[in-house]
């Protein structure tokens, strides 16, 4: 064990930059996961496969144009459109169905995603390319200092994450999309379609994974397997958070995100459990998750 | 306007039904809920539907409003064959639903319960706005940022209302509107469905007590074991006290 990290403010302030990257990317992942979690009942493994669609995307447009900010539009625009496909053609003959078929299903199309990925890009190791404009460090205290890529993606979770608030509190789409969550025959009984709000719930959720695959990828290596790389802790950031709750998805990736980063160099021998025994404890005190509706 | 029609004559006609069934059965798993029903609701009609627990009045509202599937007959709203039909598009040809337990959404506020599903009439009219809404229940407009689960169950039947009438209806269908209401506020939501109904907009009312009932109505529907046993104005049902003992125990 040892608390160096706190000795030095420099290492201490890249720790938490780091932290809040890592958990604001949770977030983008994790706040797809839950919203269709909690809206459509929908156990999603392949959620993950859109962050994959998303990082090579990134990986294929930059490389195939030369422009990484090219690839964010055409990588979103991807995801949602295969989420929204995807929603129509199977998962929403899932709906009612037992959770152990849609884990089957979605198990199924990780499969799927992951052939159809060896045939178009193989298997070796890609990395996007970092954006030019951000491709600087900035100086911090001392001799530290701080890829600028990296804040620029810190800042564009918190923009998007400010957007889906909005959406989800102050639009007519987010408020179908709330009283879908809690009664979805009434809501269909007033006249709206609810088979729409879910498949743009759907699109929503997968263009959100696609676009943490995006920012990532010039960060981190683009390779087969990365659909696993965030698929089990999201799920324990929609626990944490409360199911369904996009306010809890929030907190609880950026808790994820802190205490991840901060075990790995606090108490790196048991910082593979840290966030396991932090979602316990969580759901000892409460049951149903920070923010979720007590059943 | 529903007055111009003599209540003595049930069979007047009304014009092309906002809502109709047609020899429907309804099943709910293995029990065979409506038995051929027959009912329909043309404009400015205020109907009411009765008949004991258990004997298939939500039951024939879900299945005309497409929320239960019919496994036989027919359902017709705003002139089209629209059986089997999700609900949305069933409702979209003007028909607004309060169902029995006034389906509130609580985790929404009252301004949001409002304004979430409003939409013009299928001509156009926007008649009913938020402002008219909250005119007519001023007790709403207090709560406007209240969220809906914390309302008493009086102003959550307002709420169900309310947000019925954002729709811009033809037709309201109203379940159990007073059930488990203190008298006065009763009183008050009888007093709403009068002014709802005076505004021209046909109104289909399932309530337990009878003479609330049938006082406002043009014409009655009794349901026995999911068949129609009656079908007449208010005043020939007022005139068989045996028929009103018989089939709904008063």
């Amino acid at each position: 064990m040892s608390f160096d990290v706190f000795a030095d403010p420099a290492i201490f302030l890249v720790q938490l930059l780091n932290a809040t990257q890592q958990g604001l990317l949770l977030f983008l992942i994790a706040s797809g996961l839950t919203l269709i979690f909690g809206i459509m009942g929908i156990i999603n493994l392949a959620h993950g496969s859109f962050y994959m669609v998303g990082a090579y995307a990134a990986y294929a447009v930059a490389e195939a144009t030369g422009s990484f900010w090219l690839a964010l539009p055409i990588g979103v625009a991807a995801g949602i459109a295969l989420g929204y496909v995807l929603e129509r053609l199977l998962f929403r003959f899932f709906y009612e169905r037992d959770h152990l078929y849609q884990v089957l299903l979605t198990f199924g199309l990780i499969l799927i995603f992951e052939e159809v990925r060896g045939m178009m890009f193989g298997e070796d190791t890609h990395r996007a390319l970092t954006p030019e404009a951000l491709d600087f460090s900035i100086p911090l205290l001392g001799v530290q200092s701080y890829p600028a890529y990296r804040l620029a993606i810190s800042v564009i979770c918190l923009l998007v994450a400010l957007g889906l608030y909005l959406l989800i509190s102050r639009t007519r789409l987010g408020m179908m999309i709330r009283a879908g969550a809690y009664n979805r025959e009434m809501v269909q009984a007033l006249g709206i379609n609810i088979t729409f709000v879910y498949a743009a719930v759907f699109g929503l959720g997968t263009g959100l994974a696609a676009l943490a695959g995006l920012l990532e990828a010039p960060v981190a290596s683009v390779e087969p397997g990365i659909s696993g790389r965030y698929l089990i802790i999201s799920f324990v950031v929609v626990v944490i958070g409360g199911i369904g709750s996009v306010k809890g998805a929030f907190y609880g990736a950026l808790l994820i995100g802190f205490v991840d980063t901060f075990a790995k160099v606090i108490v790196p021998e048991a910082a593979g459990m840290s966030v396991y025994l932090l979602m316990a404890a969580v759901l000892l005190w409460r049951p149903t998750g920070l923010f979720g509706r007590p059943a | 306007m529903p007055s111009a029609a003599p209540a003595s004559s049930p069979t007047a006609d009304f014009g092309p039904a906002l809502l109709e069934a047609v020899g429907i059965h309804t099943f709910y798993g293995a029990s065979h809920i409506l038995h051929g029903v027959d009912f329909r609701i043309g404009p400015g009609e205020t109907v009411g539907l009765m008949g004991r627990n258990g004997m298939g009045k939500s039951t024939l509202i879900r299945s005309m409003l497409g929320i239960v599937p019919v496994r036989e007959g027919r359902i017709l709203a705003g002139g089209q064959d629209l059986t089997g039909r999700p609900s949305y598009q069933i409702v979209r040809t003007g028909i607004a639903y309060v169902p029995e337990g006034r389906g509130i959404f609580g985790n929404l506020s009252v301004r949001e319960n409002l304004v979430m599903s409003a939409r013009p009439a299928p001509n156009g009219s926007t008649d009913w706005t938020l402002d008219r809404v909250l005119a007519t229940f001023p007790r709403l407009a207090e709560r406007l940022g209240q969220a809906g689960d914390q309302l008493s169950g009086g102003e959550q039947q307002m709420l169900a209302i309310g947000r019925a009438l954002m729709t811009n209806p033809l037709l309201l269908v109203l379940d159990e509107a007073t059930e488990g209401l203190a008298p006065l506020i009763r009183k008050e939501i009888w007093r709403i469905v009068r002014l709802v109904r005076d505004t021209g907009i046909a109104t289909l009312i399932v309530d337990k007590n009878v003479a609330a009932v049938s006082a406002i109505t043009d014409r009655n529907v009794i349901l026995v074991k999911g068949t129609v046993v009656f079908e007449g104005a208010s005043a020939e049902l007022d005139a068989q006290p045996d028929l009103k003992h018989r089939y709904l125990g008063v």
